[in-house]
């Protein structure tokens, strides 16, 4: 396993086509950051590499979905649900395992919300639910870290940070960002989607940054130096 | 929208002719003067009473229990056809008349009194909880891994568990109704007492029950939670389990005996099965069709008159009417008070009253049900923005609030229809000439067999209501695609 591979493909939101021509391919090792506006797909193309290996992605949605009413601990500990055995997790919902909080508290601690592990979920910040999300997905312990927006609601210093680690615990990781720079600075492969095509595709030494700030100006004419000169789509 | 509130009404007009207020009783005066005098002077002692409080709360404590947790479980299965037709069934049945079924097999003990109140209570809770989870976002689900049994456990259950709880304490109160409302027909409930008290005449044992009652339902929200709960739970099913007498053992023969008797008469015996046709019209002529007829007749005015009584109450408790909190918080406890006693104990005083025609029974079903439907009108009105030059008093109320309410008002209305015309059909049992006054018959005279087909036609009358119910509020969603997206 490993590589998440899409070959000519067009991905659609809904039953709207939304990306054309879509050819990639992610190995091993790799650091990845999806860029392009909003509605542009970048959530579209996640959800399509998450269904190709839905065993080894550690996902991490940007409506992270979590249940209110339940605690820190709890919300972290769903993401293993799939490891253990209805009685095993009724259990750890009414009265948790000991290890399990130990577990949970290890990667809680790394994200600085160890000391929330109790409260429940609708009393946090909006940082603060965001890495009890990146939180319930890294416990899952899986190599292909998909992440759509992980960071957008922490501030410029502990967003590096947690993407740092991120990278040291995942062999595979995309980032849908809005952060260019953030984009640049931590990312090996950079992949930019705009009208409706992958728009640039590139190792990040090669990537033109006038070209990459253009994808974010609409009403843009740029001539395509990306792949493929599939239709347009109007999004 | 229109179509239905009109259609409504035409019925009730049609109704109208056919409804009896005659006041048989040819002095009302008399027993109004010594109400009054039972009120003025409530009575203190009251032999029994310790016994029948418990009784009441044990039993409505120990229903609820057990059918919140048998609901959950069908509610999970509600998927499958053949369960939400059983269920559908179940519930049917009102416990009154399952009490009347079970007291033949198990007689006048706890058991009776908590199977009566579950079995139906079961089913509805499996349909109500069925629609929570239905209507409870799968966003959450859908992001999780792992078998279905857990990832419900972690998403939907908690995000549904608010209205799952403030559901079953509903369900508790009306099980304390229940609890009351069994008493008349001789469990040893606080409405045994009432029985009682209100044959011979005791008002002042009546008031002071009454009050007690209220006080009960009114402290609900202190005793009915938490640790509180927990504890008479457990004292409840330690105190005064769910059992037969003890010194009556279980005869199973009962039930295979009750089986056997609610095959029609004619079909017992071979010789006699020409003449079931016979029977069945007879049955049809005497009893199915009058009843059917005065059934409706009265539930469709009940029903009306609670929804005009509920539009001219609701503003009592709506903040953009009424400015003073502490008016509002006194009209409040009208409404409450006014909801918390049942229809069939409001039917009793009535009777004495009126006679046994339809007034009692419009009045009873029409009191209760319009201050609760008042009630749920004026919360949700609470949560209604208005334009800040609407204008004020008569106009705002027609032209501001009215308006706004009024598609919610509608479903409130017509999902509380159902509970009408069911209850309607009890208040029988008290002499009103309903279908559970045959059914009550029949079970004096033992005729299992006509008691069964009429309480089957209550069944057909119950499931068609609801369908009905269901789908002119399915269609007044479908009009307002604000509500939907909702």
């Amino acid at each position: 396993m490993g590589a998440l591979q899409i070959k000519e493909e067009t991905l659609h939101y809904g039953s709207r086509p939304i990306i054309h021509g879509v050819n990639l391919e992610i190995g091993r090792d790799e650091t990845i950051a999806l860029l392009g506006e909003s509605g542009s797909g970048k959530s579209t193309l996640l959800a399509k590499l998450r269904a190709l290996q839905p065993t080894q992605v550690a996902w991490c949605p940007q409506d992270a979905g979590l249940v209110p009413v339940l605690s820190v601990f709890h919300n972290i500990y769903a993401g293993t649900l799939d490891q253990h055995v209805f009685w095993y997790n009724l259990r750890n919902l009414i009265r948790p395992y000991r290890h399990e909080i130990e577990k949970v508290e290890e990667i809680a601690a790394q994200l600085g919300i160890a000391d929330v592990l109790r409260v429940s979920v609708d009393k946090l910040s909006g940082g603060q639910r965001q890495r009890v999300n990146i939180a319930r997905a890294m416990i899952q312990k899986r190599p292909i870290f998909l992440g759509d927006e992980p960071v957008s609601a922490l501030d410029e210093y502990q967003s590096p940070e947690i993407i740092r680690l991120l990278v040291a615990q995942h062999s595979t990781c995309v980032f849908a960002l809005h952060d260019i720079d953030l984009a640049l600075l931590h990312c090996q492969r950079i992949i930019a989607i705009a009208q409706g095509e992958i728009f640039i595709d590139a190792n990040v030494d090669e990537v033109d940054p006038e070209q990459l700030s253009s994808i974010y100006r609409s009403h843009r004419n740029t001539s395509g130096s990306g792949p493929g000169s599939g239709p347009r789509a109007q999004v | 929208m229109w179509q239905t509130s009109l259609c409504l009404i035409g019925l009730a007009l049609l109704c109208l002719p056919f409804f009896d207020g005659d006041i048989v009783h040819t002095d009302p005066g008399y027993e109004i003067s010594r109400m009054a005098q039972g009120v003025l002077q409530p009575a203190f002692v009251i032999q029994g009473l310790g016994e029948a409080l418990f009784q009441t709360v044990a039993l409505a404590l120990e229903a609820v229990f057990i059918s919140a947790l048998l609901g959950f479980g069908f509610a999970m299965l509600y998927g499958i056809k053949g369960v939400r037709t059983l269920m559908t069934f179940l519930r049917s049945i009102h416990e009154l008349f399952w009490a009347l079924i079970l007291l033949q097999v198990f007689g006048f003990c706890s058991l009776t009194g908590v199977l009566a109140i579950a079995i139906p209570y079961s089913a509805t809770f499996a349909r109500v909880f069925a629609e929570i989870f239905q209507e409870t976002s799968k966003y959450p689900y859908h992001q999780l891994n792992g078998g279905h049994f857990s990832r419900f456990l972690f998403t939907t259950l908690p995000l549904a568990w608010p209205r799952l709880n403030a559901y079953s304490r509903y369900r508790l109160e009306c099980a304390m109704r229940a609890s009351v409302v069994l008493g008349f027909i001789g469990l040893p409930t606080l409405g045994y007492l009432l029985e009682g008290a209100l044959n011979m005449g005791r008002y002042d044992e009546v008031f002071t029950l009454v009050l007690i009652f209220i006080a009960l339902v009114l402290g609900m929200n202190r005793w009915a939670k938490g640790p509180v709960l927990a504890m008479l739970l457990l004292w409840a099913f330690l105190y005064y389990p769910p059992v037969l007498f003890p010194d009556a053992p279980w005869q199973p023969q009962l039930i295979l005996q009750l089986l056997h008797d609610i095959v029609p008469a004619p079909l017992q015996q071979s010789s006699e099965a020409r003449h079931f046709g016979a029977w069945l019209y007879a049955l049809w002529e005497t009893q199915i069709m009058p009843g059917v007829f005065y059934t409706l007749v009265l539930g469709q005015l009940a029903l009306v008159a609670a929804a005009f009584l509920a539009l001219f109450w609701f503003p009592l408790i709506c903040t953009h009417t009424v400015n003073t909190s502490w008016l509002r918080n006194l009209n409040h406890f009208f409404l409450v008070t006014m909801r918390c006693l049942p229809e069939f104990l409001l039917a009793f005083i009535g009777l004495i009253f009126f006679g046994p025609s339809m007034l009692p029974g419009v009045l009873a079903l029409g009191l209760h049900n319009g201050a609760l439907l008042a009630h749920l009108v004026g919360n949700y009105s609470n949560e209604v923005r208005l334009r800040s030059d609407g204008g004020s008093g008569i106009n705002r109320y027609f032209y501001e609030l009215l308006p706004r309410i009024y598609p919610q008002f509608l479903s409130f209305t017509l999902y509380r229809g159902e509970t009408i015309f069911r209850e309607t059909a009890i208040l029988g049992v008290l002499g009103i000439p309903t279908l559970g006054f045959h059914i009550d018959s029949a079970f004096e005279e033992f005729h299992f067999d006509k008691a069964f087909i009429l309480i089957m036609v209550t069944v057909l009358i119950n499931v068609g209501l609801e369908m009905l119910s269901t789908q002119l509020r399915r269609h007044l969603h479908a009009a307002q695609p604000s509500l939907r997206a909702s």
